[in-house]
């Protein structure tokens, strides 16, 4: 067994807050600049030519790439041999995200009730965090800041097995399609298959953390991710919306087991700063 | 893209008329930031004919809630939000006098209606370019809703703020354009 004060794990979600609005990955900025020299569209080459630099100076002025520096989303893998000591695990991660949106100058987006009050908890708390148990004495913490303009465009439905896989693909596409330029493309397009309900929206979000070069471990779902990209990008939205063939820049899947009466499928629709940040401690 | 643009804010018809989807436009002056919750109670004053906390006539309205300013900036970084939650408020405002919007993400039937009506634009900036926009920012002052934290109204002083003509005067609209000209079926 191995204890960890909660205490210390303040300063790592406040540094991963600030790192992840700061530095978008490189995987995202290789993916745009190679497909900005493959768009066709003089708008859409010069929209992601500002994009580029707008990411090189968000980390040389060590600004936010975006002003909506997002709900912190915050993935915790946690070993099932640490034992944490020292007060409220929750709590802790909870003020690192106060620290991290008060030090880092990121905006406080969250409001206290959804419809009736709607007042700002100025320090963009709570942070909404999963928890999985691992085999293991260490703490993985991913800190995953996500956009409302992107996640506005998100949407879960209950499909019929008899849907069947061109029923899935149909959906997604006409998910990013009915989008339009709202989302602000360049997207990442998270999807997520089976589970229920609420699973597969998981699914969805959990999907976009995986790398820009990384393929699908599963190579029939590879070929899947890529039919729907190609169908994406034949949409003519391009960057912003403006038109282009430029729209998605990834489709990751990622599925589980389901119900044999259910088919589910979300999608979760993620802006060109996709922005995650990990560290294990 | 076509030749720039160079708009100086408060705007006249003369401005708005020549501008076409596609052209790209650097604004200087005084504009003005809100977006839902201020847009909300801007539009409950008009509805009981009370005054608005900017003079709204020519003005331009940008749909943005910035970051927190670092030391040293006059804003942190301070992109354009999607549109379309605007949308339910607009005609109000440019029945009293509103000439541009600057935002991202297409507009509604209505909003382009009323845009024709009142011989108005929209203007797309580009969304999560936050730090580029940002540096054409000169200073910024809270003006109303100081409760309302980056949803509070703003008066910006901005030079050569880039953006792009969606909707003309005429109705015409870039988002509609630009996806029929790429579409592959």
């Amino acid at each position: 067994m191995r204890e960890v004060d909660v205490k210390s794990i303040i300063p790592v979600v406040k540094k991963l807050c600030i790192d992840a609005n700061y530095y978008l990955g490189e995987d995202v900025i290789a993916r745009i600049r190679k497909m900005k020299e493959e768009e066709i569209s003089p708008t859409a080459r010069e929209v992601l030519s500002i994009l580029l630099e707008n990411y090189e100076l968000a980390a040389s002025e060590k600004m936010p790439i975006c002003q909506d520096t997002g709900i912190a989303v915050i993935f915790i893998e946690l070993g099932q041999d640490v034992h944490l000591t020292g007060g409220d695990f929750y709590e802790a991660i909870n003020e690192g995200v106060r620290q991290g949106y008060k030090d880092g100058y990121l905006r406080k987006s969250m409001v206290s009730d959804p419809i009736i009050e709607r007042v700002n908890t100025k320090d963009n708390t709570p942070a909404i965090i999963y928890t999985d148990i691992v085999s293991g004495d260490k703490i993985r913490i991913t800190v995953a800041p996500k956009g409302g303009g992107s996640e506005n465009m998100s949407e879960v439905k209950m499909m019929k097995a008899a849907d069947g896989i061109k029923g899935v693909i149909d959906f997604v596409v006409d998910r990013i399609d009915r989008s339009g330029g709202n989302p602000c493309p360049p997207l990442v397009v998270g999807v997520g298959l089976g589970g229920n309900f609420e699973q597969s929206a998981l699914l969805a979000k959990k999907s976009l953390l995986r790398s820009l070069d990384e393929p699908n471990p599963d190579p029939k779902w590879a070929v899947v991710e890529q039919e729907i990209l190609t169908r994406i990008n034949k949409l003519g939205i391009g960057p912003q919306g403006l038109g282009g063939r430029t729209t998605a820049l990834a489709v990751h899947i990622l599925h589980k087991p389901c119900h044999i009466a259910s088919m589910p499928v979300a999608v979760n629709v993620q802006c060109h700063a996709a922005r995650h940040k990990s560290i294990e401690i | 893209m076509s030749d720039v643009i160079r708009l100086q804010t408060p705007l006249t018809d003369e401005d708005v008329a020549q501008l076409k989807p596609g052209d790209k436009v650097l604004i200087s002056g005084k504009i003005y930031t809100g977006r839902d919750a201020a847009h909300k109670r801007l539009v409950e004053l008009l509805e009981k004919n009370q005054e608005l906390p900017f003079d709204i006539k020519d003005q331009i309205i940008y749909y943005v809630g910035p970051a927190p300013a670092p030391p040293g900036k006059p804003i942190g970084s301070a992109g354009p939000t999607t549109s379309y939650r605007m949308d339910p408020y607009t005609p109000a405002l440019l029945d009293a006098g509103l000439k541009a919007m600057i935002g991202k993400g297409p507009r509604s039937r209505s909003v382009i209606e009323s845009m024709i009506k009142n011989k108005a634009v929209y203007l797309a900036a580009i969304g999560g370019a936050a730090v580029v926009i940002a540096e054409s920012i000169k200073k910024s002052r809270v003006i109303a809703y100081e409760d309302l934290g980056p949803e509070a109204i703003r008066e910006l002083l901005v030079e050569d703020f880039p953006c792009i003509v969606a909707n003309d005067i005429h109705g015409n609209d870039i988002f509609i354009i630009g996806k029929q000209k790429y579409r592959e079926e």
